[in-house]
């Protein structure tokens, strides 16, 4: 294995330039059963835990930028975020315990692609945009356009994801629900977002489908004005929204219909 | 740097970086090949075995460490991130803070206390954490089979209340 | 190297050209000197697979390197090829054409109970009640997983690691490596966890360890990973439980008719004594005239279960418990009123006709239980939030169990168990025992026991190594016999070290040290005190008719949980538990707690979280993060009561409380989310998922 350390963002750029490497940033998704990953520990990265310009949350006028290596646990500490973003503290705070949160990134969240992930649905309902930056160009990229696929993202190999952002608008809905094995330290069975601004309803599913969705279907028939009597009848939208499947944690069968269930309640409880 | 693709797990090439690091309170410095994690480093590299390996994944809590002041899961740390860092294990601490874990049952097998230990020190060390979360929240990341979580739990409240005795006393 | 498939013929085992050998050692079933079987109850286990394979992830070849990595690297450039063959994986159905493995009908064991006539009493019942429960594996997750290091000292093969019973893994050793007990030595390594998984396991590691260290010539180190801990080694069996019941019109048991049936897995191991305490549990601590009880613990292709906390009675009695309240709904009577008409008093008889007459109270025992858990006024509080709250609802469930013990019936005469105690040159004791510390406090409970026992100090007290070189076999760490049987051993020995130093039995503190100290001054060496294991007067056994008493002393238990279950996601939460038991004298306020606490919080994982998900008929959720047991935020506190009745045969008035906790969360909180959500649960774990199907199908009966 080797591990290039740059000292700052435009030699980090440079590297990848140079070469496919694999970014590092928190370890929480890479080192997992490390001992035995032979491939992953033959395998060239670059490490951006040192670069300090990546780090920390700010906050201007246009909104929040979490740096590329703001963490969980950065994000619980703030009281402002704990104010205006609500739901980025109640999904940190169930991102597996203190030692995940303390290292684990907002943006290696994001880029780890999981379909089970807790940061990318409140980041997407809130309409988040990525920053990407290469040796040669920046862009932003919306977060809910970011996944191509199970795991595939639009990145290129030689970019880096810099920031997240958030737009700065009043949400009056904030809403996250994540159905796990247990309370503390588990993996998503079943995760939801509900926002609701003036760009309209955000409805985002976790575990449901290749990668966190949008379930737009759903958010058009809110922005319609659409009631739903009971949870059973959000199912024929959400079936054209999201494929649940039968894995080791859970069935398909049980995620579609809880997450017609929460829905329907956040929905009850948002009016 | 090298931007030849391919296999970095050649026998006969030498990967190994030096770095340096706090570790509880000294400087060291070390030799460390990058596939090597915080943990293999503190146990097999530096003979701190104080530190346990319950899962390699991040989910048991008995590699807890502290690093710039927060515990993290060292399973789950590769050794070259701890350069220049401050890292502070199970053996720096000072066994008469463990008296209230002990006498309350906080131990019973030992193989996850470092790490309980390692988190509850830390909520010991900020109690303004109960202003946001509970007890049991912080600790979840630190699991027991054995006690049932109950002597851990009444440690770490009855060490606060005796630390909040002690701060009331005039000195 | 372990086998790729659950059933088959190995054909040969394949490595990768280009693998650089010099260093690596490679053990099979050729390297072993004596026969390949694991020894404990049949030869049936090989310790390594010689030409066919019987389950999924099944030991074949063993390999060690000086490094780590270059080890890995060997791992992933062998192959193991095997011609697969069709493997028998349900433990509730008859086997296939061909998938006969064990026997004739490839059942391990079967052991039956009969006492008085059960159909005639079921023909004159009011109310006949059935049902079947099933209940899943379980896996121990120790946070320290099996691990071994091997080497030989001259002539002497050593042996230290993590383990409960150091003279199972000797004889194990000896066996299979054809060497007489002075050529091998077991030291217990301080062990992080065991709840059974390391009570016959180890033997294996140890073995593998040891033919790897003989070959290598030099001292070789074997532990497990989490995944191949989870995935190869042994877990609770999983069970399927039919039961009969006939009652009257108030609710008196007529007649219990019960079946048992545990999966063992691909070889015997501890199945049999297993099964055994699975049947003697199975009909709960009820009077009940007749009671027949079938059991039998069937072979399929899947790594053996084995012992694991309550040793098979967590299984009967959930089911038992979770019939109770079915029984209750059938005769409409509350379930603590029919768990109180059922209630064995003192002279009444178990279902192996064992005349109950402890002096425990056990009717009071429940309504202290029910008292303390604020069932009552709850009751009315969880109607209302039921009315009031869209998806909040919370019930109260209870379960009456109890647990032998100590080894069932004749066990510990067959065992004969032995305690030394010597006394050192400066006037301290040193206590001679092969039982260990794995966390439930043997260390801390032994000493205090020396010490009352000797009027010595504590600090005048020292517990010798378990190393099989230095201390007697006073038996395996497991059964919750410890403290019961080997504590009152200690007691014993101490007393005989007192008669050899021509001591009265009440001699204590300064006078007994100053004898010892004498003794060896005079005599050159240290004086020994022994005992040796006695039946307590007038218990007594019969194997074959499985009559009479199958455990010298009870502990007797009611355990309450309440729950909230979320109908949106239905998840279950327990909020609050009891865990009420007569367990004798209590030694160790603390200690015994936090085996109560440890115990329930297991025993809350298995009935709502723990879910083995088998495939091939192995592990195959096997990590931490697919395999869920409780943090500390899944569980409230356990609220832990002792009613103490002492026990005169026990250390100090103590009976075991090890395993008790084990047994009754499962039921407790089952019949908790019954009543919070008025469906009928049947299994464990009672995942969300189960409980989804659970609530649906009662609404289709209802529509
Ligand atoms: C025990 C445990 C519990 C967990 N619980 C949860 C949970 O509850 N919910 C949840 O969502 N996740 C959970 N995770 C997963 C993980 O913690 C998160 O996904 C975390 O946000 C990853 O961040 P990281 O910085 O550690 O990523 P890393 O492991 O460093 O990287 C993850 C991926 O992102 C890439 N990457 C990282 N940063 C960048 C960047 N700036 N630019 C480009 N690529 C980048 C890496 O190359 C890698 O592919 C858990 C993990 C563990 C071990
Ligand atoms: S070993 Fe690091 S969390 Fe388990
Ligand atoms: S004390 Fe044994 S795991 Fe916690």
């Amino acid at each position: 294995m080797k591990v290039e350390a740059p000292a700052t963002l435009d030699e980090a750029l440079a590297c990848l330039q140079a070469a496919p490497l694999v970014p590092l940033a928190g370890g929480t998704d890479l080192l997992v059963h490390w001992p035995g990953n032979l491939e992953a520990k033959a395998g060239h990265y670059v490490d951006l835990w040192a670069l300090d310009e990546l780090r920390g949350i700010r906050r201007d006028a246009e909104g929040l930028t979490l740096g590329a290596l703001a963490t969980y646990w950065d994000a619980i500490r703030d009281s402002r975020i704990r104010e205006e973003f609500p739901i980025l503290v109640q999904a940190a705070r169930q991102v597996g315990a203190i030692q995940i949160q303390s290292r684990g990134t907002w943006a290696g969240n994001v880029v780890n692609a999981s379909p089970a992930a807790d940061g990318v649905p409140v980041l997407m309902a809130l309409d988040a945009v990525v920053v990407l930056a290469s040796a040669s160009r920046r862009r932003e990229v919306p977060l809910d356009a970011f996944y191509t696929g199970y795991r595939t993202t639009v990145r290129r190999a030689d970019e880096l994801v810099v920031a997240v952002r958030l737009p700065d608008r009043g949400n009056a809905v904030q809403t996250f629900v994540k159905v796990g094995s247990r309370r503390a330290q588990a993996i998503a069975k079943v995760g939801l977002a509900l926002a609701r601004s003036e760009a309209g309803w955000r409805v985002v599913a976790a575990s449901v489908a290749p990668t966190v969705v949008r379930c737009r279907t759903v958010e058009a028939a809110l922005d319609a004005g659409d009631a739903f009597a009971a949870p059973e009848d959000l199912l024929p939208l959400l079936r054209e929204d999201v494929t649940p499947i039968d894995d080791l944690r859970s069935t398909a069968r049980y995620r579609e219909m809880v997450l017609a269930r929460v829905l329907w309640h956040a929905i009850a409880e948002a009016a | 740097m090298s931007p030849e693709r391919g296999s970095y797990a050649d026998p006969a090439v030498d990967y190994h970086v030096e770095i340096a690091f706090t570790l509880n309170g000294a400087e060291v410095r070390i030799r460390v090949d990058p596939a090597e994690r915080l943990l293999d480093v503190l146990r097999y590299r530096l003979g701190l075995t104080g530190t346990k390996e319950g899962c390699a994944e991040g989910e048991c809590g008995a590699c807890t460490v502290w690093i710039d002041g927060l515990p993290v899961d060292s399973c789950l740390v590769p050794a070259v991130q701890a350069r220049g860092r401050e890292v502070v294990t199970i053996e720096a601490v000072d066994p008469m803070r463990l008296r209230p874990l002990l006498e309350s049952g906080a131990t019973q097998c030992g193989a996850c206390t470092p790490g309980v230990v390692m988190t509850a020190l830390w909520i010991l060390d900020h109690p303004d954490l109960l202003e946001t979360h509970t007890v049991r929240e912080l600790m979840a990341g630190n699991l027991c089979r054995c006690t049932g979580y109950d002597g851990i739990v009444e440690g770490v409240l009855e060490a606060l209340e005796a630390t909040r005795d002690t701060e009331r006393e005039p000195a | 190297m372990r086998s790729p498939v659950p059933r088959g013929r190995i054909r040969e085992v394949r490595f990768a050209s280009g693998l650089d050998r010099s260093e690596l050692v490679v053990v099979d079933h050729r390297d072993l000197t004596g026969p390949n079987e694991v020894l404990l109850i049949e030869p049936d286990q090989p310790v390594l697979a010689a030409d066919r394979v019987r389950h999924l992830h099944e030991p074949v070849l063993l390999l060690a390197h000086p490094s780590r990595e270059a080890l890995r690297r060997a791992v992933a450039a062998v192959e193991i090829v095997v011609d697969p063959e069709p493997p028998v994986l349900d433990f509730t159905v008859d086997p296939p054409p061909g998938g006969v493995q064990y026997g004739d009908d490839n059942v391990l064991k079967r052991l039956s109970i009969d006492k008085g006539d059960v159909e005639t009493a079921l023909a004159g019942a009011a109310r006949i009640v059935e049902g079947e429960y099933r209940t899943g594996a379980q896996e121990h997750v120790y946070l320290e997983n099996q691990g071994m290091v091997a080497w030989e000292e001259g002539d002497v093969l050593v042996v230290k690691g993590s383990l409960q019973c150091p003279y199972y893994v000797l004889k194990a050793l000896g066996h299979a490596l054809g060497r007489g007990p002075d050529r091998v030595r077991v030291v217990q390594a301080p062990t992080g966890g065991g709840f059974g998984g390391k009570e016959e396991y180890p033997s294996l590691v140890a073995l593998h360890a040891a033919l790897l260290a003989r070959k290598a010539g030099r001292p070789v180190k074997l532990v497990y990973e989490r995944g191949e801990d989870m995935e190869a080694t042994t877990k609770r069996h999983p069970s399927l439980v039919r039961h009969r019941t006939g009652v009257d019109v108030e609710g008196r048991l007529l007649a219990q008719d019960i079946e048992v049936v545990l999966d063992g897995g691909a070889y015997v191991t501890l199945s049999p004594v297993v099964l055994s305490r699975a049947i003697i549990h199975a009909a709960g601590p009820y009077a009940c005239d007749h009671v027949r009880i079938r059991g039998r613990a069937v072979f399929t292709n899947s790594p053996p279960y084995g012992a694991f906390r309550g040793f098979g009675a967590p299984q009967t009695i959930f089911a038992n418990e979770r019939h109770m309240d079915v029984v209750a709904a059938a005769v409409d009577l509350d379930p603590i009123e029919l768990r109180r008409r059922n209630l064995i008093e003192n002279g009444q008889s178990t279902a192996t006709g064992q005349v109950i007459d402890d002096g425990t109270d056990r009717t009071a025992l429940l309504d202290r239980a029910v008292e303390l858990s604020g069932w009552h006024e709850k009751k009315a509080a969880h109607a209302e939030l039921a009315r009031r709250h869209p998806w909040r609802r919370r019930g109260m469930g209870l379960a009456c169990f109890h647990h032998g013990a100590g080894f069932t019936g004749s066990g510990e005469v067959v065992l004969a168990s032995r305690v030394d105690v010597a006394g050192l040159a400066d006037g301290r004791i040193e206590v001679r025992s092969g039982n260990i510390e794995m966390g439930q406090g043997t260390l801390t409970v032994f000493t205090q026991i020396a010490s009352e026992a000797s009027g010595l100090a504590p600090s005048a007290i020292a517990l010798a190594e378990p190393d099989t070189a230095r201390v007697p076999n006073s038996g395996p760490t497991v059964a919750s016999r410890t403290v019961m049987v080997v504590g009152r051993l200690i007691e014993r020995a101490i007393e005989d070290l007192k008669a050899r130093l021509g001591l009265p039995p009440d001699a204590g503190g300064d006078r007994f040290a100053e004898a010892i100290r004498a003794a060896h001054a005079e005599r050159g060496e240290a004086p020994v005190g022994t005992a040796t294991y006695q039946p307590p007067p007038g218990v007594e056994w019969d194997e074959t008719t499985y009559r009479g008493d199958a455990y010298a002393a009870y502990a007797w238990a009611v355990y309450v949980a309440e729950v909230e279950v979320d109908l949106r996601t239905y998840t279950t939460r327990v909020v609050d538990f009891v865990a009420l038991q007569e367990v004798g004298k209590v030694l160790n306020e603390t200690l015994a707690r936090g085996q109560i606490q440890g115990g329930v919080v297991q025993g809350i994982g298995w009935a709502l979280m723990e879910d083995v998900v088998l495939e091939d008929g192995a592990m195959a959720n096997a990590q931490l993060t697919n395999y869920i047991i409780p943090t500390s935020d899944d569980v409230p506190p356990i609220r832990v009561t002792f009613e103490e009745t002492p026990y005169a045969h026990g250390a100090r008035g103590a009976k075991g409380l090890g395993e008790l906790p084990i047994d009754g969360p499962a039921p407790a909180v089952v019949n908790a989310v019954a009543r919070a959500t008025g469906t009928r649960p049947t299994t464990v774990p009672l995942t969300p998922e189960r409980l989804m199907e659970r609530l649906e199908e009662g609404r289709a009966d209802v529509a």
